[in-house]
């Protein structure tokens, strides 16, 4: 974690992926399957219109849509937008214009990148502009690669209307992967930045509620129970009692610690809830509820690596039953 | 309760919302929710077990964090456990549910709360996320962009002129000077404006709303609950209709140049109801300055309703509280007697896909010559 020097509390980088697996409807997967066969397919509603992109229901009737059409790989851009500074993920990587194509046969607009190397002075709505393929295709919208202008300058009366398409391709794609990252910075905000600074000083803070006087380990700020700031600190701890644990059989991934070993619940002296931590330094099947344990610490850590016995009695349950 | 249309009659009593910034990076969501939380709980001087429904809107995508929620719900006070519901949309649609909640008698007071922290990430970026995963999601077209397209069409339309939406933008962010709570306040002209370079063409600087850290909370309440809450000097700003519409996801097969959900949601909102006067006050979500233009047409408003006077969401855009705030504004406008009749408006998707319209009245427009539909006292 680094201190980030304008609050003074802690950020750090967090990224966020997730590939999502979608599968497809019917119309979907002929629409998608014909992009990787340089065909565009659209589907046509009851009251005559072509969508494409092609729905799997009408957007006003919702009544199911099955009626394939193949329509024009060229088009008439309806909207546009010029977009100076391509972000991550998007079509092109130099500037582009963002467009809404109506393409010939087709009733309502698909979006997608638009490449005018002339910049925005070159791009008017109304322009007739065609598809051009991306070199490696597997059956998704990306298969198109952008738009880039077309010469064709026919009126629509010459222009192909949509002819009936079967929909029916080889192997065709039943589903997409989609690939997503999301960067953020992560801040912890005032309550836990101050326990974590202090934690990495080897002690440990809590925050007492004004209200119910519980004191929260680790503390977020308000008391869940009362709904109010916590702001009063209180260093409880170093040494505290096992409240409940459990034996740990499987191994984590990327995690250098020999099978079995002991996660426990331990309630640290002057603690208003039990916090989670390994235990070590005694076999596992002799650890118990309410064995007096304390934090070890490794070079540098900034939390204790796990706890150890004191070689205190045990504490009586009524000290750490309300607690459990 | 007042009865009307044999259902209680439910009013905002209490509205509060933080002061909106660029980042709380020192705060986390609950410590950023809390002191709004505080504001309207100790205004109507109820606590968070006396208050029968809680309800919240927000999205884990703009933090980064998974059940963020859960955690915002530290802020609340939930145990004993409470009665509570989240939306993960802007906290109007909450406050939708509430309404309901409180029409339908199960309870008399509703808690409503949103939050958004888009600092901690990049937000273009994440309201990709929302969009079509097939046709959609995989072009990463941002938020900005797509408000570009749709600001095309409309000028393409005639709908509008770059200077109108100039004027747009300088008009709110000088209002947004009387507004405490603003994130941008105070504009250059018109004209100046028109001098800056295209940010996302046709979309310059000053048509896109800042990204904002920030919350609100309000609280609402039923019939004589409602009277008795709301504090000396301030009228309850009754919840005279609410509606929302949602139109097609795909750009490609809606008017962008029109909102007919908007007006649909305002029909039945009574917005046009042709006994009632016109509002004084207009709070619309609109983060991009053609939406205004669009807003205004399917809402029918005149001269003589005052647009976004606390600036709107080109002042401060917190996402997931922008649509509560609107509503918390235009209440705050009725309770201090600054209006009579108030519209409310917010919105959740791409290009103005899903909107909801609320309107409200203090008593006297509801008892003045101007009244609409009998209304009866019952114990």
């Amino acid at each position: 974690m680094n201190a980030a020097p304008a609050h003074g509390t802690l950020s750090a980088p967090l990224v966020v992926e997730f590939p999502f697996t979608r599968s497809l409807g019917p119309v979907q997967s002929a629409f998608l399957t014909g992009l990787r066969e340089r065909t565009v397919l659209g589907v046509r509603t009851a009251d005559g219109r072509t969508l494409v992109p092609p729905a799997e229901y009408d957007p006003d009737t919702a009544a199911e849509l099955r009626d394939l059409v193949e329509v024009g790989r060229t088009g008439t851009v309806t909207t546009w937008a010029w977009n100076s500074a391509p972000r991550r993920g998007q079509p092109l990587r130099h500037p582009f214009a963002w467009a809404l194509v109506r393409l010939d046969g087709a009733d309502t607009a698909l979006l997608h990148a638009l490449d005018v190397p002339g910049g925005p002075a070159q791009v008017r709505t109304g322009m007739r502009v065609r598809i051009r393929w991306a070199e490696e295709r597997s059956g998704a919208i990306t298969d198109i690669a952008c738009f880039e202008p077309a010469a064709d300058a026919a009126d629509d009366s010459t222009r192909p209307a949509a002819r009936p398409h079967s929909g029916a391709f080889a192997d065709p794609v039943h589903g997409i992967v989609a690939e997503a990252r999301l960067d953020y910075t992560y801040t912890p905000g005032r309550a836990q930045t101050r326990y974590l600074e202090a934690l990495a000083r080897h002690r440990t803070l809590g925050e007492r509620c004004p209200g119910c006087r519980k004191v929260y380990v680790p503390p977020r700020g308000a008391c869940p129970t009362c709904g109010v700031p916590t702001a009063e600190q209180v260093e409880v701890g170093p040494a505290g009692t096992v409240t409940t644990f459990c034996v740990v059989n499987i191994k984590a991934k990327g995690l250098d610690i020999e099978v079995p070993y002991v996660y426990a619940h331990i309630a640290l002296d002057g603690a208003g809830l039990a916090l989670h931590g390994r235990i070590a330094g005694i076999p596992y099947d002799q650890v118990r509820m309410g064995l007096r344990v304390e934090p070890v610490w490794t070079e540098g850590g900034r939390h204790p690596d796990h706890y150890r016995p004191t070689g205190e009695p045990d504490a009586a349950p009524e000290t750490y039953q309300e607690l459990l | 309760m007042t009865i009307r249309n044999g259902l209680p009659e439910v009013a905002v009593v209490a509205f509060a919302q933080t002061a909106h910034v660029r980042a709380a990076d020192d705060l986390s969501e609950v410590e950023m929710l809390l002191p709004v939380l505080r504001e309207v709980l100790e205004r109507t001087g109820l606590s968070a077990g006396a208050v029968d429904f809680t309800c919240s809107g927000s999205c884990d995508y703009l933090a980064g964090r998974a059940f963020s929620f859960t955690m915002a719900l530290d802020g609340v006070g939930a145990w004993p456990p409470i009665s509570e519901s989240h939306v993960e949309a802007d906290g109007a649609w909450a406050l939708h549910e509430a309404w309901v909640k409180l029409l339908t008698g199960r309870a008399e007071t509703a808690l409503v709360y949103a939050y958004g922290k888009s600092s901690a990430g990049d937000l273009p970026a994440v309201l990709t996320r929302q969009l079509d995963p097939y046709y959609l999601a995989p072009l990463w077209p941002d938020s900005v962009s797509l408000a570009a397209l749709q600001t095309r069409a409309l000028l393409d339309a005639g709908g509008t002129d770059e200077r109108e939406l100039a004027g747009i933008a300088a008009r709110s962010r000088n209002a947004a000077e009387a507004n405490p709570y603003a994130q941008l306040t105070g504009s250059p002209s018109a004209d100046a404006l028109l001098e800056s370079d295209h940010l996302v063409g046709p979309l310059r600087l000053h048509d896109v709303p800042p990204v904002s850290d920030g919350a609100a909370a309000l609280v609402l309440a039923a019939g004589d609950t409602a009277r008795r809450l709301c504090g000396t000097g301030r009228r309850p700003a009754w919840i005279r209709g609410m509606d929302h519409r949602i139109e097609a996801h795909s750009l490609g097969v809606r008017d962008l140049t029109d909102s007919p959900s908007t007006r649909l949601a305002a029909e039945r909102a009574g917005l046009f109801d042709p006994q009632a006067p016109p509002p004084d006050v207009a709070e619309l979500h609109t983060p991009f300055t053609a939406q205004e233009v669009v807003l205004r047409k399917a809402l029918r408003l005149g001269p003589g309703t005052a647009v976004n006077p606390s600036g709107g969401p080109l002042a401060a855009n917190p996402v997931m509280a922008a649509g509560l705030i609107r509503i918390g504004e235009a209440a705050e406008r009725v309770a201090c007697g600054e209006a009579r009749r108030a519209v409310a408006h917010a919105t959740s998707g791409p290009c103005l896909q899903h909107n909801l319209v609320a309107v409200l009245e203090s008593d006297a427009a509801a008892d003045g010559p101007g009244s609409h539909g009998a209304e009866e006292e019952r114990g």
